[in-house]
């Protein structure tokens, strides 16, 4: 029987003196996000798939598909082919998707069903470091998405512009603009009720109407300037200037205030929601 | 405190002699509730310290104040000679706790579990995988490192856990009911595993509402209830003070209980009715027994023991501790 008391000694050593000295400290916040990434090691691969298919099929069938019978009827889509008007539209609705579904089951789960989050705030990590942490995670699911569907896209033909590399970081922002107040909404909750409503309601309705599939000019006005308050219009009307190469400084200064904005905004509403649900 | 060792472990920022933990007017509340209400303790180094009580008596409460993970409303609470709300996360750096619910990834494999934990003290992957070999022997989980904790029994969990919580090689541990639920065989594995822990020198504070558990494990024990230390003392020293040397039980056919109570009143210096039996505190049983024949009653059977904390608690509050 190997006691712990036989390792005490000699590990002690490296983890206090030499090891510490040779590496700098790992962040807390990083140490938690580290969590997050031994969770994907299970599940990357059919995580990766999902994200390679999804974009091949909805370009195929409504961008190809259903593009022909527009460009047939209507020549061009805000001034381009439909493909190539949808196509980063749907990269920023993907990135709303990802970004509002990690942000719903997998924090609700880490404070009711596995208890992840209580986990870590036994060990150095504090409370802002496990939603950093959570967060910092998203970030860069949200970073491979992207990319994968930016390099779709390209195959499909629809990258116009150089600038389309920045269509990456800007759909990680449209994806944190919905993680963050999602992940402080999924901290108040006491059961998973409320994420079909916010479903429902939230994210489906804002897939539909933000400028993914038409441009919001055939809504009648006053949906017109609904639309334009959502999050995911600004996203989507970023990451298409982009990829279209179609820029404009102040409106696109203007969508990725309002992201960068909402993100913040959140990030301080979770910061105070997951104190108030894990520190008691 | 007896068998403690007072020499603190190198590295530590405790002087020699100073005390693990203090807790002085310690109060937790709840909105309106006080879950806490003014307990004072202290606890050595090296020491085993209980804190013993019913459901709802305020221990998981007192344990997640200890562990810097709960804000005390008021008193004062030192852990490792530091003060939990300024240096709650190097006080949680060297303690385990080892939470009465599991917290564990359950999808993940047991070594997995142990990997990332270590990560969160930012311990190199390369000495978390040595601990882990170790604690994995000592917890009798080698053979099931690379399986998923999913299928793991309530046994195999718990020893996970308290593995886990040692990954730091932590200076304190703190045990919240650590084997409620679990089959008495699964018990005593993990009091043999408990008991090595507390022969190394680690500090233990393990709260549960099993009088065996505690008369096992625990150097010195706080009786609680209500929120409040009712007694504190060596299990022995309890059970000298707060009860006699032995206890005649006696049960009746149903509904006999009271007025045999009636009749045997005077025969002993203190008499608990409970729902299914009598207990007559005695300081010779067997004597008793004989006189309670004597008297005409004719119990259904009998038992001869000896007090333990159970009838201690009976005594302090008036209440059995598993309801």
């Amino acid at each position: 029987m190997t006691l712990p008391a036989h390792t005490r000694a000699p590990a002690t050593d490296t983890a206090s003196g030499g090891a510490r000295r040779r590496r700098p400290a790992t962040p807390p916040w990083a140490r938690s996000l580290s969590y997050w990434l031994y969770q994907y090691k299970r599940t990357w691969r059919g995580s990766i798939t999902t994200s390679f298919l999804y974009p091949v099929l909805y370009l195929s069938a409504i961008g190809v598909g259903l593009g022909s019978l527009v460009n047939h009827h209507a020549h061009t889509v805000g001034g381009v082919k439909y493909i190539d008007f949808l196509a980063p539209g749907l990269m920023a609705a993907t990135a709303m998707q990802i970004g509002g579904n990690e942000a719903m089951y997998p924090v609700m789960g880490a404070i009711k069903w596995m208890r992840t989050y209580f986990a870590m705030l036994a060990t150095p990590l504090g409370v802002v470091d496990v939603l950093i942490g959570h967060l910092a995670w998203i970030a860069l699911r949200l970073t491979l998405v992207s990319t994968i569907y930016l390099g779709i896209m390209a195959l499909f033909g629809t990258v116009h512009s150089p600038f389309a590399l920045l269509a990456i970081p800007a759909g990680v922002l449209t994806g944190t603009a919905f993680a963050a107040p999602i992940a402080a909404f999924s901290a108040t909750q006491v059961n998973d009720a409320g994420f079909s409503a916010l479903y429902r309601f939230g994210l489906i309705p804002l897939f539909l109407f933000s400028g993914t599939f038409f441009p919001i000019t055939q809504l009648p006005g006053w949906l017109q300037i609904a639309a334009e308050a959502t999050p995911l219009y600004h996203g989507v009307a970023l990451c298409r200037a982009l990829t279209l190469g179609h820029l404009d400084a102040g409106p696109d200064m203007a969508h990725v205030a309002y992201l960068v904005a909402l993100t913040v905004l959140g990030f301080a509403l979770a910061r105070h929601s997951f104190r108030r649900r894990l520190v008691t | 405190m007896p068998g403690s060792d007072p020499r603190p472990p190198a590295g530590s920022t405790l002087r020699a002699g100073e005390p693990m933990v203090t807790a002085r007017g310690l109060v937790k509340r709840f909105e309106d509730f006080v879950a806490v209400d003014g307990i004072d303790f202290e606890i050595a180094q090296g020491e085993s310290y209980g804190l013993l009580g019913p459901n709802g008596a305020g221990k998981t409460s007192t344990m997640r104040m200890i562990a810097c993970m709960s804000p005390v409303s008021e008193g004062e609470l030192r852990v490792l000679g530091m003060d939990p709300a300024t240096d709650g996360a190097r006080i949680r750096s060297r303690i385990g706790l080892v939470p009465q619910e599991d917290t564990l990834d359950l999808e993940l494999t047991v070594l997995d579990n142990l990997m990332i934990y270590g990560r969160y003290f930012d311990l190199p992957k390369k000495v978390i995988r040595q601990r882990a070999e170790a604690l994995l022997e000592f917890s009798q989980l080698s053979d099931r490192a690379h399986d998923k904790v999913e299928p793991l029994s309530g046994g195999m969990k718990r020893r996970l856990t308290i593995a886990r919580a040692l990954v730091s090689e932590p200076e304190l541990l703190i045990l919240d009911e650590p084997t409620t639920g679990l089959d008495p065989q699964a018990r005593h594995l993990l009091w043999d595993r408990l008991y090595r822990l507390k022969l190394q020198g680690v500090t233990l504070v393990i709260t549960t509402h099993y009088m065996d558990e505690a008369e096992q494990l625990c150097d010195r024990l706080a009786v609680m209830d209500r929120g409040r230390v009712a007694a504190e003392d060596t299990p022995p020293a309890l059970i000298a003070r707060y009860s006699t040397r032995e206890v005649v039980e006696l049960r009746f056919s149903p509904g006999e209980n009271e007025q045999n109570a009636d009749k045997l009143n005077g025969l002993v210096e203190r008499l608990e009715v409970l729902p299914d039996r009598l207990l007559l505190y005695t300081d010779d049983g067997d004597g008793t027994l004989a006189a309670v024949h004597r008297t005409g009653c004719h119990p259904e059977s009998s038992l001869v023991r000896r007090s333990t904390l159970e009838d201690v608690f009976l005594h302090l509050t008036g209440r059995s501790l598993v309801e």
